[in-house]
């Protein structure tokens, strides 16, 4: 129990040092770094909470995928940073004014929250399953039969996620000369070599 | 399982986590320290094959790398589907099945969608 806890605390700590890192760092690719380890970590502390399935998750599609499409987006992008925060201190008081709003609903939202009076029962009945099999299991019982609707928008949201993909960034470019495999194949030796009896001393 | 039978699973990593996190500091630490650190201009600035650098390194990547991760991570994703699908395959029985041959489906005109338009094409 104290290994836990002092792990949670180790996780916890260099979470919100690296997220702190993410926002702070001059360079925008250390901030991308920060947020490489602040999702370990964000994974470390899901398998402290016995959530496995989703911390393996974690580090398979965050830090696998998407920490690398947010290194592409910064290395694509052609702006210098530092030009860009020149100017960035005159929007401190709306900035400030915005942050301070938000905060502000946030603690309404903390000091009058209540949970329903079935939360608890529902929420005891969920960690059985999770606590009697396996994680994995545990998802894999209820996701594709109870859950089934939000399954296939889950399916739905990734296949509009792909085409938007591709209509917004694929562009072909105009001559360029791909292989095409099949013409290759389709030659003949007939149809493109002529063999030609030169009598010696004239030339071609 | 309980919590903290799982997690005796994973004392092993977390000794690992500490041994590396420990040698890595100590060995920053201990050139911090111990290392005789005389720096001047030369040795500060960039070494590229022994003549000054042309350009910055941050040079601007192609869109089409963006292409190919947005893609990779919606595959990912389907893999991570996958997962406990396979591992539950037996209780969930025809319809845990066929929900997931609809999911794959979609993805599946999405991927004939992507191959016929060229966006696995490297021009």
């Amino acid at each position: 129990m104290v290994v836990q806890a002092l792990a949670f605390y180790l996780f916890a700590v260099v979470l919100v040092l690296s997220a702190l890192m993410v926002i702070t760092a001059r360079n925008p690719v250390h901030s991308v770094l920060f947020l490489i380890l602040a999702f370990f970590n964000a994974a470390g502390l899901f398998v402290l909470l016995g959530a496995e399935f989703i911390g393996m998750i974690l580090v398979i599609v965050y830090v696998g995928a998407v920490a690398v499409l947010f290194l592409f987006v910064v290395m694509m992008l052609d702006i210098n940073f530092s030009d860009l925060r020149k100017g960035a201190m005159q929007f401190v008081p709306i900035g400030l004014l915005i942050g301070g709003i938000l905060l502000f609903e946030l603690g309404t939202l903390y000091a009058t929250w209540q949970f329903a009076p079935a939360v608890q029962e529902k929420l005891a009945a969920a960690a059985s399953v999770a606590i009697e099999a396996d994680n994995t299991k545990a998802l894999g019982e209820i996701l594709y039969t109870k859950y089934f609707l939000p399954f296939q928008m889950a399916g739905m949201i990734l296949f509009v996620a792909m085409i938007g993909a591709i209509v917004l960034t694929l562009r072909h470019r105009p001559g360029v000369r791909r292989q095409k495999v099949s013409l290759q194949h389709a030659r003949r030796a007939e149809d493109v070599l002529e063999i030609q009896k030169v009598p010696s001393g004239t030339g071609v | 399982m309980a919590p903290s039978e799982l997690l005796i699973n994973y004392l092993p990593i977390l000794v690992f986590l500490v041994i590396a996190g420990g040698m890595s500091i100590a060995m920053i630490a201990g050139s911090l320290l111990a290392g005789i650190r005389k720096p001047d201009s030369e040795k500060l600035s960039a070494y590229e094959c022994g003549f000054d650098a042309f350009s910055n390194a941050r040079s601007k990547f192609d869109v089409r790398y963006y292409l190919v991760t947005l893609l990779f991570i919606i595959f990912d994703l389907e893999i991570a589907f996958l997962f406990p699908w396979a591992v539950t395959l037996g209780k969930i029985g025809m319809f845990g099945f066929w929900s997931m041959m609809g999911f794959l489906g979609i993805l599946t005109v999405g991927f004939i969608y992507e191959w016929k338009k060229g966006g696995l094409d490297w021009e």
